[in-house]
């Protein structure tokens, strides 16, 4: 950090500080050691016998295939979910900055799903799919496609990507069409004159201009779809069939509070955890290099 | 636009309404089947075309609920209203409070205070939930509005924002403040916090719409059907018991649940759009 | 009379009255957590109301808790954190989990000895009661409240639109076949079912007197392997992968999904519990018919008996001995004939004693109500051999879901039935080992 001017108080920094560090202590700090500690344990459900048993409960879950075919099942989730939804919003994106009438009202109209919450979303959409009186269920069905994402493991797999990207496009879309607005138009000038179509200046001028943004909404899609997607998942298709969909967070949610085994799922939060750290720190290297303080 | 290609606008504008379309799609459903009576919404195929009930369907879940939610759904949205406004107030007020000290002070274990708050930002409630739910209970904090909110409250992403805010913020006013004879808690009131209004802005409808759309803590640390917010309250509805689902009022309730965000975000959208894209940069 | 004496008089008439009144406040309150959503936490209030009002030293506060899943881990957070309800309603595949927490629970036959209420145990029918008692004692664990069997049902005007006489539900699984191709050839989605663990693994080992797992299904010990993988159950899959595959069986769901198809007329033949009736009561527009569930002629023996699903209400230590009484009183009340009786006929729920079934039987209820006696028939078709009087296997929430994992591989033509099946038991006794070793 560079030199600046700075306050010199005693006392009051550490009065401001306090609540976010009281709070962080409580419900942070406190809760992860717990997660620590009973990682190592081989408790019953009730807790009223706890035993110590090192690593155990982490080799159980490592030597155990299925949850090991559940980081498969969260990075195709997390890649679909991603790279639709950047995709999808940056094409509706350029679309936006290109047409002049209108503009305002589309943005409007397509930013407006941010509000909508992912359980509620997944709810919209499993209506819109339901095997029994689905509108989208009795269309396909005309076209001799039988939905029913029950039993389907794709379609289950579409179901819950779809209801996610639905949700984050509109975010995406955001920032994309703020980051395209942004791009000086004295550049695409100079371009046009050179004889270069649109679709040459966007790859070759808007994108490069666009990364800092496209790498930032990268991470956030991931954490999204790593996280905030959990709710979508419980809501449309609860993690089947045949664990299908069980991405990684809904296990620890499944095992723990369906299973009561707080011992597996300790563990397998506090593998998690390590991942999430992994990518903060890569995020944190990555931005703070591209940003300007000016 | 630099040149006049009439192919690619018409394109454009066809990928835009086709977008348009499909976001607005299942909306307009849900609006459809929010209208009919519970006959009306098991048939099959829906009709497009909405029917006349809905005032009574709203009247019916807003006092009575559905299924598994017993509660009324009236209540419900209140207790997501709350959580929301009491998330949203405090996390802005602390978050402020402490991107302030961090950037415009300087006192021995700063650096510390720092890291203990962003390490936060790698710890997302999920990857911690159930440790959190004993520490609360053991508080006795469950079932309260305090064990629903105070947990939700300091994550670090309002106050990273606000840091990378302040920090953008030039030397010269702070030394014109000190001219001026102002001590820190003036400059903050008086110079900062007006600067910071589409911050403020932004961050406010982030976090009422992140308050009111949480669905996994609220599932884990109120079991009390008083307690319960609106967007678990619709998952709930749909039966998984011996019950049926009554699709025309979960419909009905999945678009009350929408409005409160979705004004928010509608009314606040200029400043929302400004200050969150200003902000990341 | 003078003033002095009247000022007296009233006072001592005050204080009688205050006093009364405090002591009529001092109704010990009893918490009753439960999963009973809409109607029947309706009844349950009612039964809760009814037995408030007629007597005045104790309150029942029956409180909904959401799902079962949701209603079990609420009343573990509250115990954990020291204020847990006095009665909690578990599910039937939460008994295992209940009965290792020794220090939480308190058996129910001790609770009502030592609140010195008496407590018949042989009223209650015998299939119902051993899910819940103590295997080597015959005394019971915790008190039956919601029990219910898988029960066929079938759609009349469907059957007879496909050349089937209607009045004839299909006995035997060939049977259920030959109908099913019928109505598939008159253009109709055949049979479906809703909880297959439970109905096509649990239930039809029982129903043909096999084990579901060692040690007579869990009840002699934790140290139990799963059995269900033996011939006759991979042959049973196998019967129904084939329907599958012919399109004669359609699977829509883990839970209650096939019931909307039934009662949308969709599927014509349907097995579930018999909790459903009240709901496709109120929902098909059609004639339609129940029956037994159906069985293999083949087997020997076969039809056995049906085993329970449902829930129990279990006693939470921590509490003070009047709180207990209450407790106690209000079992009791909950299993007098008249009660169990109208919540049986209310709910669709088993009665939970045989007065209550024969007090039903008086009161001309299976006449009016055909169909309605077709579970508590199937329980006592025949009495319970070691092995069908139950099942008592810890993390069985979690079994069921591999179950429901692994079968639902069968069903899209993935796995064979008996890779599914041997892939199951192996990794559910994985599951048996940890609850085990979590107990010790």
């Amino acid at each position: 950090m560079e030199k600046r001017s700075r306050f010199n108080t005693s006392l009051l920094p550490y009065l401001l500080v306090a609540p976010q560090l009281a709070i962080t202590a409580l419900f942070f700090l406190w809760p992860a050691g717990e997660a620590l500690w009973q990682a190592t344990q081989s408790q019953d459900a009730f807790g009223t016998s706890s035993e110590f048993v090192g690593l155990a409960n982490f080799k159980q879950i490592f030597t155990d295939p299925l949850y090991l075919s559940s980081f498969n099942t969260t990075i195709i989730f997390c890649t679909l979910v991603t790279v639709s939804g950047l995709v999808i919003s940056l094409l509706l994106a350029a679309c936006a900055d290109r047409v002049t009438r209108g503009r305002k009202l589309y943005q409007t109209l397509l930013i407006w799903p941010y509000a909508v919450a992912p359980a509620i979303a997944a709810v919209l959409w499993s209506f819109l799919f339901n095997p029994s009186i689905g509108l989208v269920t009795y269309a396909l069905a005309k076209y001799g496609i039988v939905w029913n994402h029950a039993l389907n493991g794709s379609q289950a797999m579409f179901l819950v990507v779809l209801a996610s990207v639905w949700k984050q496009v509109s975010y995406n879309f955001l920032f994309f069409y703020a980051g395209l607005q942004a791009i000086p138009r004295s550049l695409i000038e100079a371009a046009a004159i050179d004889g270069a179509g649109p679709v040459r200046r966007f790859f070759g001028i808007a994108l490069p201009l666009l990364s800092p943004t496209s790498f930032f909404l990268l991470t956030v899609n991931v954490v999204y779809a790593f996280f905030d997607t959990f709710p979508v998942i419980d809501a449309a298709t609860g993690g089947g069939p045949a664990q299908s969909t069980k991405t990684l967070i809904y296990k620890i949610f499944a095992e723990g509070f369906q299973g009561l085994d707080i011992g597996s799922s300790g563990a397998q939060s506090v593998v998690l955890m390590v991942i999430v750290v992994a990518l903060t720190v890569l995020q944190f290297r990555f931005i703070e290099r591209r940003v300007q303080y000016s | 636009m630099i040149e006049n290609r009439r192919g690619f606008d018409l394109f454009c504008h066809a990928v835009l309404i086709l977008g348009v379309l499909l976001v607005v799609f299942p909306v307009y459903i849900a609006f459809c089947a929010a209208t009919m009576s519970d006959a009306e919404v098991f048939s099959v195929p829906l009709s497009l075309v909405p029917s006349t009930h809905l005032f009574e369907n709203i009247v019916n879940i807003w006092t009575h609920g559905s299924g598994n939610a017993a509660a009324p759904f009236g209540h419900m949205l209140l207790n997501s209203l709350v959580m929301a406004l009491v998330i949203s107030i405090g996390k802005i007020s602390i978050s402020m409070l402490s991107a302030y000290a961090i950037v415009f002070f300087r006192f021995p274990f700063k650096n510390l205070a720092f890291w203990l708050i962003f390490i936060t930002l790698m710890l997302p409630v999920e990857v911690r939930i159930f440790p959190t739910v004993q520490v609360v209970s053991s508080m006795h904090l469950s079932n309260t509005y305090a064990g629903l909110t105070l947990p939700l409250i300091a994550s670090a992403t309002a106050t990273f924002l606000f840091r990378q805010f302040f920090m953008t913020l030039p030397d010269e006013l702070m030394e014109a403040a000190r001219i001026d004879g102002a001590g820190a808690l003036r400059f903050l009131w008086d110079v900062v916090l007006p600067l910071s209004k589409t911050n403020i802005a932004a961050l406010f409808v982030i976090t009422f719409i992140y308050g009111w759309n949480q669905y996994l803590w609220p599932i884990l640390i109120t079991s009390d059907q008083s307690l319960q917010t609106a967007v678990v309250g619709i998952k709930s509805m749909i039966a998984s018991g011996d019950t049926a689902t009554e699709w025309h009022l979960v419909m009905t309730a999945t678009l009350l649940a929408m409005l409160p965000p979705l004004a928010v975000v509608l009314t606040m959208q200029r400043w929302f759009v400004r200050g969150l894209v200003d902000s990341e940069k | 009379m003078s003033s002095r004496k009247l000022l007296a008089g009233a006072f001592s008439v005050a204080a009688i009255l205050a006093f009364g009144a405090s002591q009529a406040q001092a109704a010990t309150e009893i918490q009753f957590w439960h999963a009973m959503e809409s109607a029947l936490g309706e009844r349950v209030n009612d039964i809760a109301n009814d037995f408030n009002a007629s007597q005045s030293d104790y309150k029942i506060v029956p409180v909904f808790k959401g799902s079962y899943d949701q209603t079990m881990a609420a009343g573990i957070a509250a115990y954990r954190s020291g204020n847990a309800p006095a009665i909690l309603q578990v599910y039937e595949v939460g008994t295992a989990t209940m009965i290792q927490a020794k220090k939480a629970v308190i058996p129910v036959s001790d609770v009502f000895k030592q609140a010195g209420v008496p407590l018949d145990e042989k009223a209650f029918v015998p299939t119902i009661a051993s899910y819940y008692s103590d295997s080597k004692t015959g005394h019971l664990i915790s008190m039956p409240f919601n029990s219910s069997t898988p029960v066929l049902y079938y759609n009349k005007d469907a059957f007879q639109k496909a050349g089937i006489d209607p009045t004839h539900p299909p006995k035997t699984w060939g049977e259920l076949e030959a109908d099913a191709k019928k109505l598939k050839a008159a253009g109709m989605c055949g049979y479906s079912s809703g909880w297959q663990s439970w109905i096509q693994l649990e239930n039809y080992s029982a129903w043909h007197g096999v084990p579901f797992a060692s040690k007579n299904n869990g009840f002699d010990g934790t140290d139990a392997v799963l059995e269900f993988n033996k011939p006759l159950q991979v042959a049973h899959i196998q019967f129904l992968q084939n329907m599958a595959k012919e399109g004669t069986f359609t699977y829509v769901g883990r839970k209650d999904e096939a019931v909307s198809k039934f009662y949308s007329g969709d599927c014509a033949i349907l097995t579930n519990s018999s909790g459903s009736l009240a709901n496709i009561k109120k929902y098909a527009k059609f004639n339609f018919g129940t029956g037994m569930m159906p069985y293999d002629e083949s087997v020997k023996g076969a039809p056995q008996n049906a085993i329970i699903g449902g829930a129990s209400l279990w006693v939470l230590s921590g509490k003070d001995p009047a709180t207990y009484k209450g407790v106690a009183k209000f079992l009791a009340y909950l299993s007098s004939p008249a009660v169990a009786a109208k919540w049986h006929q209310d709910t669709g729920y088993l009665p939970v004693t045989t007065a209550a079934y024969e007090l039903t039987q008086k009161q001309g209820f299976y006449e009016k109500n055909p169909g309605a006696d077709t579970a508590i028939k199937q329980m006592l078709n025949k009495p319970p051999l070691p092995f069908t009087k139950g099942l008592r296997l810890g993390n069985m929430p979690q079994i069921r879901t591999i179950v429901d994992e692994e079968l639902e591989q069968v069903w899209a033509q993935k796995k064979s039935p008996k890779d599914a099946l041997d892939s199951a038991a192996s990794r559910g006794d994985d599951l048996l080992r940890r609850f085990e070793k979590a107990g010790s």
